[in-house]
């Protein structure tokens, strides 16, 4: 099994599906040549040909609506948004009409289109490189959102999002591209949409997070051992469908919430897992459910270390949900 | 840059020009161009007595649905706007499917889950219609370039309207179709207005056809209007996409004689001394002058055909409104393959709430 971080895992992913599937084709900007500007896709034009790793013209509506039209022709496209923050002149492809073609033609017409993105903050990139907006994407029926933050569930998820029948926006933590390795298997797995993992078990608090913030939770959770306070981390992996039941068992044992993630608080999904979590469960609940997030600011560049929630900041609402 | 025209609104035509079809191929044209139009007439009516919901009247366009539809091979594909039914039934959508959808009843094939008039029928490679104006562009582009890497020979037409030219998509789509030479044709009716707007306020350019330069191809005007020039562009342009030679944009010159939709009053933006004007260069008219004069059409026969098209129209209206409404589960079917908890978990308490 070799070690790899998890742009080398995606990268290796991609190879692999397209040996196996001559309809998967990649598209996007610098995506071909230069092999992504992250070096997701590279040496994969050199693989298969330009024909099938194309580099786009530089236009996001287009990367995006031609993969739809390459789809409905039978083609399997793996379409690269260059960055997350610039995917917003397909947004309007995304939302009316890749999530919604199979729906409005009662379902003669699906789209199993791939857009990959990276995403996130913590790579000193300002504004247009950093922001975490999936739940923009989440609100968007018809539509898979997913995000690993291991290359071990990179593989899999990537995998499964490869040959499902439905769109599925993947989002690359891209801050976390190269800080880890592990061993990835070569042989084929799947990781199912929908099914979290439980990163650490505890018992006094349930956290739950996802993409690269999982990390800084896990930091989070050592300072609280340190305290006696029990941590149960949840990696939900896929954001939509994400998986309530493995959340709302882990609170019925702790009783407590908290939710942490990147993206701005106002609108955001942790929100949303609060609301759900309190419909359900709230006999079990000792403390309100919070929320550790970015702040309702655009992302700023100076201070984007500031902006983005240290393990301290976790830490602190931890104890406030703990000694409630 | 010279409009393409063989019949004029008089029924005079250029016999040097007229494109090689049969007398059966000349007919069925015919045919068609009445079914449209009666089929406008029974839709206005629907929505006027409040049967249907919406309709959206293509009422002068028959010629450029029918003419360029016409050029094409069962397996191509086309990207159509809610103007062209024409494109429908010339590929033999079955008219109580058009119905169904008009009704959005439990046999319509999009499951009731679409405003009138945007129909999609996969066996016949008619994708589904959008409202966003252009959105359809990009997808022709990229059902094109499917086609040139599974090396087929199958052309991509997509139809769109003057209003259309002013959106992101029309530059990206066909920016895109240039580069990677796809064989595509790009068909614009230019029916002089989106909703209020005259197309001068769409564009400053001389003509829509003469935008295809600068995405490197071919663009050609024509009378959209003349159903033999509109027929004779599309072939030529669709030939040389199946050959290889790349994109073409054709613009049809032609005018919407009703409003933009049932929901607008066109005399808020329009004299009707031009309505008047272009109703002399209608296109059905012009037909019907051109095949009784070759002998191909009597008084009497058109008006048999016209009694056959408009009792067919009216019958399977008829039909798919005695059709019930869709069942309610069918509100969560087909959002994603297999239905994910959440919206399992929504129908079942939207079926206890009807207990």
């Amino acid at each position: 099994m070799a070690q790899l971080n998890l742009v080398q895992t995606v990268n290796q992913t991609l190879r692999e599906e397209m040996r196996r599937n001559p309809d998967v084709v990649i598209l996007g900007e610098d995506v071909g040549r230069n092999g992504g500007v992250f070096r997701a896709t590279e040496g994969l034009m050199d693989e298969f040909g330009q024909e099938r790793v194309i580099d786009t013209p530089l236009a996001e509506d287009a990367i995006v609506g031609a993969a739809i039209g390459m789809a409905l022709y039978g083609l399997h496209p793996v379409a690269e948004i260059q960055f997350l923050d610039f995917i917003y002149p397909a947004f309007n492809q995304i939302v009316s009409e890749l999530a919604k073609m199979r729906y409005r033609s009662g379902g003669q017409f699906p789209t199993h289109v791939v857009i990959r993105s990276p995403y996130g903050g913590g790579v000193k990139g300002g504004h247009y490189h950093s922001q975490s907006t999936e739940a923009y994407f989440i609100h968007t029926p018809g539509l898979y959102v997913v995000t690993p933050s291991t290359p071990y569930d990179a593989k899999g998820l990537l995998l499964t999002s490869m040959r499902m029948h439905d769109p599925v926006l993947f989002l690359e933590p891209k801050r976390i591209y190269r800080t880890l390795k592990e061993e990835v298997p070569e042989e084929d797995y799947t990781v199912p949409l929908g099914k979290a993992r439980l990163v650490r078990a505890g018992s006094d608090i349930t956290l739950v997070s996802w993409g690269a913030m999982v990390h800084t939770c896990k930091a989070a959770v050592d300072l609280a051992q340190n305290e006696g306070i029990s941590v149960e981390l949840i990696d939900l992996r896929s954001l939509l469908p994400f998986d309530l039941e493995a959340i709302l068992t882990s609170v019925k044992k702790t009783g407590r919430l908290v939710v942490a993630h990147e993206a701005t608080r106002i609108g955001g999904f942790g929100g949303e897992i609060a609301a759900q979590a309190s419909e359900r469960v709230i006999d079990y609940l000792k403390a309100p459910i919070m929320r550790v997030a970015g702040f309702d600011t655009p992302f700023p560049y100076a201070l984007e270390n500031i902006y983005l929630p240290p393990p301290e900041r976790i830490l602190n609402t931890i104890r406030k949900v703990a000694h409630y | 840059m010279e409009m393409l025209s063989i019949l004029r609104a008089d029924g005079e035509y250029d016999p040097k020009l007229e494109p090689d079809l049969s007398d059966e191929d000349l007919v069925k044209m015919y045919r068609h161009l009445i079914l449209v139009r009666k089929f406008n007439e029974r839709g206005m009516a629907l929505q006027r007595q409040g049967r249907i919901g919406f309709f959206i009247d293509s009422t002068g366009q028959e010629a450029c649905q029918i003419g360029a539809a016409y050029a094409l091979n069962s397996n191509d594909w086309v990207y159509p706007t809610y103007r062209d039914v024409g494109v429908c039934f010339l590929r033999g959508v079955p008219m109580k499917v058009i119905f169904d959808q008009l009704y959005a009843n439990a046999q319509d094939y999009m499951k009731g889950r679409q405003l009138g008039v945007h129909w999609g029928y996969k066996e016949k490679n008619i994708v589904t219609i959008g409202s966003p104006i252009a959105t359809q562009l990009v997808h022709a582009v990229g059902t094109a370039y499917a086609v040139k890497y599974k090396n087929h020979r199958v052309v991509t037409l997509t139809f769109f309207g003057d209003g259309a030219t002013s959106q992101g998509e029309f530059h990206t789509a066909l920016n895109f179709a240039g580069v990677f030479k796809l064989p595509i044709v790009f068909f614009c009716e230019n029916n002089q207005y989106a909703i209020s707007l005259p197309v001068r306020r769409q564009t400053a350019s001389e003509n829509i056809a003469m935008k295809a330069w600068s995405y490197g191809f071919e663009g050609t005007q024509v009378d959209g209007n003349d159903i033999l020039a509109v027929y004779k562009a599309a072939k030529d342009t669709i030939d040389k996409a199946r050959s290889g030679g790349g994109p073409t944009l054709i613009e049809g010159v032609t005018y919407r004689m009703g409003g933009h939709s049932t929901a607008d009053d066109p005399s808020k933006y329009r004299n009707q001394s031009e309505v008047e004007m272009w109703k002399k260069r209608d296109p059905i008219l012009r037909f019907r002058l051109y095949l009784m004069k070759k002998g191909l059409l009597s008084e009497q026969e058109d008006r048999k055909m016209q009694q056959e098209m408009e009792n067919e129209v009216n019958e399977t209206a008829k039909e798919a409104e005695k059709v019930a409404p869709p069942a309610l589960s069918t509100m969560f079917s087909d959002v994603y393959e297999e239905m994910p908890w959440h919206l399992k978990e929504e129908l079942d308490d939207l079926m206890k709430e009807g207990t």
